[in-house]
């Protein structure tokens, strides 16, 4: 039974049981007694002062009941929404971060900025009142080009923040790298784009408020990726209710890649209203509100440098990044062009010398945050393009530079914070050559030259930090949380368990794998084992999932919480058994008294844990159930290797993608399938990312492919099958030896995809998203063909 | 969406007589493009007419010389139909590729046409194939029927009721989507018929047209050869954040040359 469903197996996963036919519950399937309906009025101008709004215009549609702005949220004293990580600049001034009002307080500062609600007795209601609402504005000029944001003479977004700079921040040894680049043979040096993506998640963002007046008590439905931080912010910060007034349920949760980590104006303007008007709040982002109102992601421009020796091994990297955050700074937004981006670059390679300058730039323009990768795919974009365009211009094989700069003596302190525990980074590009067949390539670029087509093969060896965090080590960089994870287990009279967790599912499977665990522990059917997550009233205090941190984190507090339950079920077997505590053998679901045939199953032990009769009531309590808070001893480091090979339509520049190799080091795996299934989704959302995906904002600061006729997300017919291997180290810090699967796929993915490219063009001036139109102009730049004409 | 009313006739006389009446009325078809301009309250007939339960405007037939098919068949049942697909295969396979499969099986030809969007694919075979459109009230020649930019010659209370394909002698079409629509970045159609050979291009400018400096050459010559060093005049077409009027220019050579390697290849 355990191999069937143990660590390490196949499981389908069982949440899709109800997924697949209809019957998850997802926050807009919610419809409470009594509810009615919001509609947001946005503001249509980048950048705008709101002058007067006419609440009477709106309260003449029939069926608006109520309108309500940012006076009246300040009327309650209803806070706005902060940055939760506290950035110093370089200088030693704290970061500029204005809060972000739920509704505008006398300015706009991007198109989408919430400006009123309209609550209506029907969706069309509450809509007509959004449409019919007078609001004045003053447009002020807006600030939209990154590059150009922090010139004396570009408008301010926010008064304070002088250049439209949040901060000047740098990490390393600015004068060891300086002398690294001083004694240097060779230096490489680049330009990229990290180019700006909307999240999209398949279900948009929902929330239902509800306020009960007999309690004095709100709930929450929500769409979170960690309802209980939604819920520390909305009482501690927004002052919405006490924390033990507010219960937060976050249910079927259809993705969320980061986007869903936030609070937003719309969840808390729900729950705040509800009281005000006394019925439930519903609202459903439709698709053209979230292209305008998730926080996007990446946007960044870098300038990177590499020096080298004679032999071809790494001195020193610099660069120097400005990263975009648009109006605001979103609640973790400051986190991420930081520590969650410096501190990778030194990819997996020793380099001795290291330094980065980050300047966190406000334009009129939807913030931007953390979003699948959050960081680290900017980081391996920018080490893994300078890899691959220094090897070229050394005239080294971009595989064999790799190896030589490789770091393979473990536990490895880099010069960016990062101590890298395990890993062997030459296994995984040994096994991906392999699986490519690399030697195979010059022949296969010749066959599809014959066929008119540009043949290209590029490398990303990423590595990411995840399992994010050791407490100590978030909060000493600026934290304002603890990042450990919560769980309880729960054992019933039956044997059945309960396993509540802090981490919460929407998308990657718990429901299966940490079954899996708790039966490969326990010796128990995965059935007889249910994962409850995502309710604030049932689980305790838990921080959710994002950073690739379940496994890692969250799973490894139920695995603490299930060796307690073991040790508390070993007592109370050994006082069935009359024998000592230490004898007893716990396996496959038996307590035996060692070296004997005397043994008791699991189910019995459970239920002589409730009838509790003749326990020695000083020692031995009643009952079977633990908890655990895990706080990690160190990130993990999940690295690996992909290739991509793909080719390039010369007429018109189209790109397909024919053979894609990844293999990861992820440590142990619970359940090979999902993680394949991970991997899949990473790797299509980084080639989106590459080549397809374009957030384009014209001058005035609207957004232009605002739908998904505009917007191109990447489809099935735009990847390759993939071929999947994995190489495993175990990760020491943490017992369950989980490194972490969720983002590496989009980490790797868009090097790869672009060194190809450029591979297959024969310069590096290429960038993302390498449009079909992008690469067709980028062929005619080409200097082979440049020679030809 | 706004409140409106919706009717659903079952016979074509029925429908002309109830878009006669009402403020703003509009009919109904595949629902692709209309809907979604109602749901974000860009359009708001005061009136709509579906036109899903009228039996005269499906189907396909196939008469001497032509091939008929009804406004309301889906682009799903053009690209099936045993009949286009041997006699006209080059529209079997432009239907085949619209959009993707809700897409194909609720969209209609009639809704295309009537719709005319500068990157829609039937107005390109319709150009080049001399196609017939017939209404309720007449019958056009399509090099009459795309106007301008969503702008045909059809009254507003006309509707159309199936077009005549002429069978040519060999045609093709080849397309390169829009990565994010799948509708027509550029698309051009080659047909060599009754009256000679048409070029018809799609997507690249504000509405449907023909090349006549490529169809003389490939008068003389039907070949992709013959197209080498024939450029399009970017001045004119389109530009939007997918493709700029240059590639579009170049992409309506490529385009064209696929499209006659396909007549040639009879696909
Ligand atoms: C995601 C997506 C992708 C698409 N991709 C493509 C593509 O690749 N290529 C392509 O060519 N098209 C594409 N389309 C368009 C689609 O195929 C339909 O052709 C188009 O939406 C119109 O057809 P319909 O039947 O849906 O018409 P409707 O939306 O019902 O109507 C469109 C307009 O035509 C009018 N109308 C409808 N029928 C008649 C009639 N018989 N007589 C007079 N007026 C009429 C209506 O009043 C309305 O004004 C795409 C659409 C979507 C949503």
């Amino acid at each position: 039974m355990a191999r069937d469903t143990g660590i390490g197996a196949r499981v389908k996963r069982v949440e899709d049981q109800r997924f697949i036919t209809g019957k998850g519950r997802y926050t807009a399937d919610l419809n409470r007694p009594g509810q009615a309906h919001a509609a947001f009025v946005r503001s249509p101008h980048a950048h705008a002062k709101v002058g007067s709004i006419d609440k009477a215009s709106a309260m003449e549609v029939p069926g608006v009941l109520a309108v309500f702005t940012g006076e009246d949220l300040a009327a309650d004293e209803v806070g706005a929404l902060p940055c939760g990580w506290a950035i110093t600049s370089k200088d030693g001034s704290p970061m500029v971060a204005p809060g972000h009002p739920c509704l505008a307080q006398g300015k706009v500062r991007y198109v989408g900025d919430p400006v009123a609600v309209v609550i209506g007795e029907t969706l069309s209601a509450a809509r007509g009142g959004a449409e019919a609402l007078e609001v004045e504005y003053e447009e002020l000029p807006a600030v939209v080009d990154l590059d150009a944001a922090q010139s004396s003479d570009a408008p301010l977004v926010h008064d304070e923040a002088a250049r439209n700079t949040a901060f000047e921040w740098e990490l390393g040894d600015k004068a060891a790298t300086e002398e690294a680049f001083a004694k240097a043979r060779h230096v490489t040096r680049i330009d990229l784009v990290n180019n700006r993506l909307v999240p999209n998640a398949m279900e948009p963002r929902a929330a239902v408020g509800e306020y009960d007046s007999g309690t004095d008590g709100f709930t929450l439905y929500t769409t979170s990726q960690n309802p209980h931080v939604a819920r520390l912010v909305m009482s501690a910060f927004l002052n919405i209710a006490p924390e033990h007034k507010l219960r937060v349920i976050a249910p079927d949760v259809g993705g969320g890649f980061g986007s869903k980590i936030y609070v937003y104006p719309e969840e808390t303007v729900c729950v705040w209203a509800s009281s005000k008007v006394d019925r439930p709040v519903k609202w459903t982002c439709d698709r053209a509100e979230a292209f305008l109102s998730d926080a996007h992601g990446r946007d960044h421009l870098t300038h990177a440098e590499l020096a080298l020796d004679e032999q071809g091994k790494i001195l020193g990297l610099r660069i120097k990044t400005k990263a975009n955050v648009g109006g605001y700074l979103n609640l973790f937004a400051s986190s991420v062009p930081t520590y969650l981006y410096a501190t990778l670059l030194s990819g997996q390679y020793d380099i001795p010398a290291i330094y980065a300058e980050v300047d966190a730039v406000y334009t009129n323009t939807t913030p931007v945050d953390a979003y699948r990768g959050a960081g680290r795919p900017e980081a391996t974009f920018v080490v893994e393009r300078l890899i691959e365009v220094a090897a070229r211009e050394t005239g080294m094989d971009p595989a064999e530079f790799r190896r030589r700069n490789f770091v393979t003596s473990f536990p490895h302190q880099t010069p960016v914070i990062m101590m890298y525990d395990a890993g062997d980074y030459a296994a995984s590009l040994d096994k991906a050559l392999e699986l490519i067949d690399y030697s195979g390539f010059a022949q296969r670029k010749s066959q599809a030259a014959r066929e008119g087509k540009l043949r290209g093969i590029g490398f990303s060896t990423y590595i990411e930090a995840c399992g994010i965090a050791p407490s100590q080590a978030v909060g000493s960089l600026g934290a304002g949380v603890g990042l450990w994870e919560s769980a309880e287990v729960r054992v019933n009279p039956v044997g059945t368990v309960e396993v509540l967790t802090g981490s919460h599912s929407h998308g990657q499977g718990h429901e299966t794998t940490f079954a899996q665990l708790v039966a490969d522990r326990l010796g128990i059917p995965m059935t007889n084992v249910a994962i409850v997550h995502g309710d604030t009233d049932k689980v305790q205090f838990g921080m959710g999932t994002y950073g690739s941190r379940s496994g890692a984190v969250g799973m490894s507090a139920i695995s603490v919480a299930l060796d307690r339950v073991v040790a508390k079920a070993k007592k109370v077997a050994a006082h069935l058994l009359e024998a000592s505590e230490g004898d007893i053998e716990f396996k496959d679901g038996q307590f035996t008294v060692s070296g004997t045939d005397r043994s008791i199953d699991w189910t019995s032990v459970a239920l002589n844990a409730y009838t509790a009769h003749g326990f020695p009531s000083a020692d031995l309590e009643p009952g079977l159930k633990e908890g655990a808070f895990y706080d990690p001893t160190n990130f993990t480091f999940p690295a690996g290797c992909h290739i991509c090979e793909l080719e390039i339509d010369a007429d018109t520049g189209h790109t397909r993608i024919v053979n894609w190799v990844a293999v990861d080091d992820f440590g142990e795996i619970i359940n090979p399938m999902i993680v394949e299934g991970q991997v899949h989704g990473g790797i299509a959302q980084g080639v989106g990312q590459a080549l397809l995906e374009h957030t384009v904002y014209d001058e005035s600061g609207q957004l232009v492919s605002g739908s998904f006729m505009d917007y191109t997300m990447p489809r099935a017919d735009d990847l390759p099958s993939f071929s999947l291997d994995f190489t495993v180290t175990r990760c020491p810090s943490n017992p369950l030896g989980i490194k972490g699967c969720g983002e590496a796929g989009a980490i790797a993915a868009p090097a790869a995809v672009i060194n190809a490219i450029t591979d297959a063009v024969g310069h590096e001036d290429v960038a993302m998203p390498a449009t079909a139109e992008a690469v067709w102009q980028a062929i005619r730049k080409s200097p082979a063909r440049e020679a030809a004409e | 969406m706004y409140d409106f009313n919706y009717h659903r006739p079952s016979s074509l006389d029925e429908a002309v007589t109830l878009l006669g009446q009402g403020e703003d009325v509009k009919v109904l078809a595949g629902g692709h493009t209309l809907l979604p301009t109602m749901k974000q309250r860009l359009a708001a007939p005061s009136d709509v007419v579906d036109l899903s339960r009228i039996a005269a405007l499906k189907g396909i037939e196939a008469t001497e010389g032509a091939v008929r098919i009804g406004a309301a068949t889906s682009h799903a049942d053009v690209a099936a139909s045993g009949e286009v697909r041997n006699r006209i295969p080059a529209l079997a396979a432009l239907a085949a590729r619209i959009g993707d499969p809700h897409v194909r099986n609720r969209g209609t030809l009639g809704g295309s046409i009537a719709n005319n969007d500068p990157n829609a694919d039937y107005p390109a075979a319709c150009l080049a194939l001399g196609a017939t459109i017939v209404t309720t009230k007449r019958e056009i020649a399509a090099d009459d029927f795309f106007v301008d930019m969503f702008e045909t010659a059809l009254d507003e209370d006309e509707i159309v009721t199936r077009v005549d394909f002429p069978v040519p002698r060999r045609a093709g079409y080849a397309k390169f989507p829009n990565p994010a629509s799948r509708y027509a970045l550029v698309g051009v159609f080659v047909a060599e018929g009754g009256d000679g050979i048409r070029a018809a291009v799609t997507g690249a400018g504000p509405c449907v047209f023909r090349v006549p400096e490529m169809e003389a050459a490939l008068g003389h010559d039907f070949s992709p050869a013959a197209l080498e060093g024939i450029k399009v005049d970017a001045g004119g077409l389109n530009a939007d954040i997918h493709a700029s009027a240059d590639y579009r220019a170049h992409l309506v050579g490529v385009m064209a040359r696929r499209a006659v390697e396909a007549a040639l290849e009879g696909r």
